[in-house]
């Protein structure tokens, strides 16, 4: 008798490709099939999070009697010779198959954090308890002391996963000796950065390691009540995390008394209203209590001061997630991944233009060029690589030149970025550096809370000078206005997203300076983005006269007889490139 | 106490006070816009900023607290220079029309402005303008001339009770909002004119009577109630200008709406300035001893007549505890009745 079981990835990738209607198709087609009748409870379809490789969604594995193959890009008219083929005469629809990519995908990965996402049910708590999952506060809560599972963190080395690295169990340490009578543990799940949806994979893939996390982390500090600070943004996560919640508290994993161990803790899900800069700790805390979502300075810091002025921990979605694991293998184990000051693993949203984009999970101190060229399969229709964009807004571009930097805090701080929460956008060299930098001014900007001065004008001025250098008014003297400006930025501002709001342009004028001076000087923007220095011309001797060109042209700039070579008129020309895409000829220049 | 160091002069000061407050105890002067003695710290102007021994990076020091073996420099190459930078961009987003402000001359941003040097502005980019002026009677909110130092919302939140203000919007859009944006509707204490530091809050009143420049000033008691608070009266060519009050007075500053903006009666020509009796329904003046042998005999004549109760006596909130207690002593014990009472019981 066979052992049958279907995993169909559901994240919010995989429903976006049509993951739910797959799903639906396998247990139609099961069922039409009579699998079910002849295999009984031994087959089954279910849902699953997030796999990692978005960019091939929807991923179904099929697992007969420990034999797992991959399908890729799984549509629901696939389903039925799948299922005929594969699950009844169990020979494998080879051309659905996942190739060699998708296994290079994985090759250079190690999974803790991810380990059991994409594997199990994220909404069946059975799932997670049947992979160990809840085994972990067991331990803790049965047999530790809170001083003793604080060592046990301490001891792996772990550290934030939000962006500033601070040690996890040091943190612990310090809330656990604050004398109140009340703490609170809060879960950072208001991740923001433009193209990161780490933590938003954790809780859609495996809520219950989140909520797992949480329980060790409260005991450790002495916290009875925590909160999950998730953005409404995230529906499908949040959703996932309040039913495992409400099954957990059924388990007796959460509430009065948990596993009978006397202690109490219970957790509370507050829904972001869309700032960027809810994610800074004090502001979250500023918005859990009611108030306008606005960072106060530190110290005090909130270990000391925090939610309703007592002492609270804050903790990211990766950070706790790696919690159960670490106490389950011992923080030997987990500190025996990573660098000497970079312990374990970390979860990046490799996007932009790489070929493999999705959700990777890496021993910390891997090389950048492992990650674009092996994990991330190289460059999008393989053009060249320009630079990789590594920790979102406060981040900076690693150009071609350091891809042999090694993934760790330290090594990236040193080349001007940072790990940060984990967003890592692949640029190529139709990306223009100049417009980069404008793009997460543009973003940091808009997410400026208004406090303080040189964040809240400072951005806009940034932003300003940025945009005139893309339209070609850039002046001299405006890359060394950029640059002081951003060291006075950083400097002077209140919080986190000012003091590193500079950070894309310090970097990208570092080790771009050059394409600053293309706009500035010779008004001319090398990738070919910034619309306002483009010029578009025909090369007579390679056209053909097919007038493709002026039929497609939406301003009527370009004349020219039948078979005879084309003119644009720059004067009339409104640069929108209709002509140089549709020209088959590649007659049209952009420079 | 905490033993610290402010460029380089020792000093022992309280645990919990602020650096700022101990730099301006020894007579150090650190610039400031939104931090304000009787507030909690804001952090957000970012002026105050000093350099601590071992701290990564400078802060700001209304908001740090002291500590002992604290080394701190208020002024350095540094410091200056990002003092400089951030009342840039804060002048690169204000009118600059101080030629016309109603508050030039006590505006705190124009005198920074001018320690500073500040003139050319390497930042000059879009402003933000806002058409809408605010119909309240009391206080013009000129927006395009706010910091945004928040010391409006503060006062309003912590001394008045009162909440009618905070803060909207996000980064360069933020602005200080009342309800649905709609006209100030509050008491109009007009505390928050008091603590702005620039000219965007003042009164609608003061407008065109004489800026700071010459005035007068006078200290002087509110003679709207019994609470007595000490205001000054700004003086210029015989005309009340305005109204204020000292930080360090019985009332520590605060005024009411009365007392901030209830003088002009002081001018008025509807004044009482002489008593006034009538005779043959006409109004006619008195001297003061006449007054009261009339009010004596009338009120004797009363007594007499129809009995004690038949008189009643009011008295006003605007009178002193004193006086209050001599005029229900007359009612009782001179006249005769209890039918004594007061305005104030509304």
């Amino acid at each position: 008798m066979h052992n049958i079981t279907v995993k169909v990835c559901m994240g919010t990738g995989g429903i976006a490709a049509g993951g739910d209607e797959v799903l639906a198709a396998f247990n139609r087609e099961i069922a039409a099939a009579g699998i079910a009748a002849s295999v009984g409870k031994k087959c089954s379809a279910h849902q699953v999070g997030c796999r990692g490789l978005c960019a091939k969604d929807v991923l179904v594995d099929v697992i007969i009697n420990d034999s797992k193959v991959t399908y890729i890009h799984v549509k629901p008219e696939m389903v039925s010779r799948i299922v005929k083929e594969h699950i009844i005469e169990n020979i494998p629809v080879a051309e659905f198959v996942a190739g060699d990519d998708y296994h290079n995908f994985h090759n250079k990965q190690f999974k803790v954090v991810l380990s059991d996402c994409g594997s199990i049910d994220p909404e069946d708590i059975e799932s997670y308890i049947a992979v160990g999952g809840y085994t972990a506060a067991q331990k803790v809560l049965g047999s530790m002391s809170p001083e003793e599972t604080t060592d046990l963190i301490k001891k792996s080395g772990l550290r934030g996963r939000g962006g500033a690295g601070f040690p996890t169990g040091t943190k612990w340490e310090i809330a656990s000796k604050q004398t109140s009578e009340k703490k609170f543990l809060i879960c950072n799940a208001d991740e923001g950065d433009p193209g990161a949806f780490m933590d938003r994979s954790v809780i859609e893939g495996n809520p219950h390691a989140v909520i797992e996390g949480m329980i060790i982390g409260a005991y450790a500090i002495g916290a009875d009540k925590g909160y999950v600070y998730i953005r409404a943004e995230y529906p499908l996560a949040v959703e996932r995390l309040k039913k495992a919640l409400d099954d957990a508290r059924g388990r007796n994993f959460l509430g009065k008394s948990i596993m009978g161990s006397g202690f109490n803790f219970d957790i509370l899900v507050k829904l972001g209203a869309g700032a960027f800069v809810c994610g800074e700790e004090t502001a979250l805390i500023a918005s859990i209590e009611g108030q306008r979502g606005m960072p106060r300075a530190k110290p005090p810091f909130p270990v000391y001061q925090g939610l309703w002025g007592k002492p609270t921990v804050i903790n990211n979605v990766e950070t706790l997630a790696n919690v159960p694991y670490i106490v389950r293998k011992g923080p030997e184990w987990f500190a025996s991944f990573g660098t000497e000051k970079s312990k374990g693993t970390k979860v990046f949203a490799l996007t932009g233009k790489i070929k493999n984009s999705g959700l990777i999970e890496v021993p910390m101190g891997i090389p950048l060029r492992q990650i674009i060229y092996d994990i991330g399969g190289g460059i999008e229709g393989d053009r060249r690589f320009k630079a990789v964009q590594t920790g979102g807004p406060s981040g900076g571009c690693i150009p071609a030149d350091l891809l042999d930097t090694a993934v760790d805090f330290e090594s990236l701080a040193k080349v001007g970025s940072i790990v940060g929460s984990g967003g890592m956008v692949v640029l190529d060299e139709t990306d223009c550096m100049v417009n980069i930098a404008k793009f997460f001014l543009e973003f940091t900007r808009g997410e400026s809370c208004g406090k303080c001065v040189p964040c809240r004008i400072g951005t806009k001025r940034l932003l300003e000078i940025l945009e005139r250098i893309t339209k070609g008014e850039g002046r001299p003297g405006d890359i060394a206005l950029l640059e002081d400006m951003s060291v006075d930025i950083k400097m002077a501002s209140l919080c986190g997203l000012g003091q590193t709001a500079p950070n894309p342009v310090l970097s990208t004028i570092k080790y771009f300076r050059h394409e600053y001076e293309a706009h500035i000087n010779d008004k001319k923007c090398p990738a070919g983005v910034c619309r306002d220095l483009l010029t578009y011309q025909v090369i007579s001797e390679a056209c053909k006269g097919c007038g493709a060109c002026l039929r497609a042209c939406p301003a009527k700039a370009i004349t020219g007889d039948k078979k005879q070579p084309h003119v644009i008129d720059p004067s009339v020309c409104i640069r929108c490139g209709a002509c140089f895409d549709v020209c088959k000829f590649k007659a049209v220049k952009k420079e | 106490m905490a033993k610290i160091k402010i460029d380089g002069i020792d000093t022992t000061v309280a645990e919990g006070m602020t650096v700022l407050e101990a730099a301006r105890n020894i007579g150090v002067r650190i610039p400031a816009l939104c931090q304000h003695p009787k507030l909690t710290p804001f952090g957000g102007c970012r002026l105050c900023l000093v350099e601590i021994k071992g701290f990564p990076r400078p802060v700001t020091s209304c908001t740090t607290p002291v500590s002992d073996g604290m080394e701190i420099v208020t002024t350095s190459p540094t410091i200056e220079r990002l003092r400089r930078t951030v009342l840039e961009l804060i002048l690169s987003d204000h009118p600059n029309d101080c030629m016309i402000c109603e508050q030039a001359g006590a505006c705190t941003l124009q005198e920074l402005a001018y320690e500073y040097g500040l003139r050319e502005n390497r930042f000059a980019g879009e402003r933000r303008v806002y058409e809408k002026k605010d119909g309240n009677p009391f206080i013009e909110r000129d927006l395009e001339k706010c910091i945004l130092c928040g010391r409006c919302v503060k006062v309003c939140d912590e001394v008045q009770g009162v909440e009618a203000i905070d803060f909207g919007y996000r980064g360069f859009d933020s602005k200080i909002v009342t309800s649905f944006e709609d006209d100030l509707n509050c008491e109009f204490c007009g505390q928050c004119v008091s603590v702005c530091p620039t000219g965007a809050l003042t009164g609608k009143q003061w407008a065109k009577h004489g800026r700071q420049m010459g005035v007068k000033e006078t200290d002087s008691i509110c003679s709207y109630c019994g609470t007595g608070c000490t205001i000054t009266y700004h003086v210029k060519n015989n005309d009340i200008v305005r109204v204020t009050s000292k930080e360090d007075t019985l009332n520590e500053g605060w005024l009411c709406v009365k007392g901030r903006f209830g003088y002009k009666f002081v001018s008025s020509p509807d004044r009482l300035k002489h008593p006034l009796i009538k005779k043959d329904g006409e109004f006619r003046e008195a001297t003061w001893d006449e007054a009261l042998d009339l009010i004596a005999d009338r009120l004797k004549k009363i007594k007499r007549e129809d009995g004690p109760d038949a008189i009643a006596g009011l008295s006003s909130a605007r009178c002193t505890n004193e006086e209050n207690y001599a005029f229900q002593k007359f009612i009782r014990a001179a006249v005769g009745t209890n039918n004594v009472d007061h305005c104030a019981r509304l």
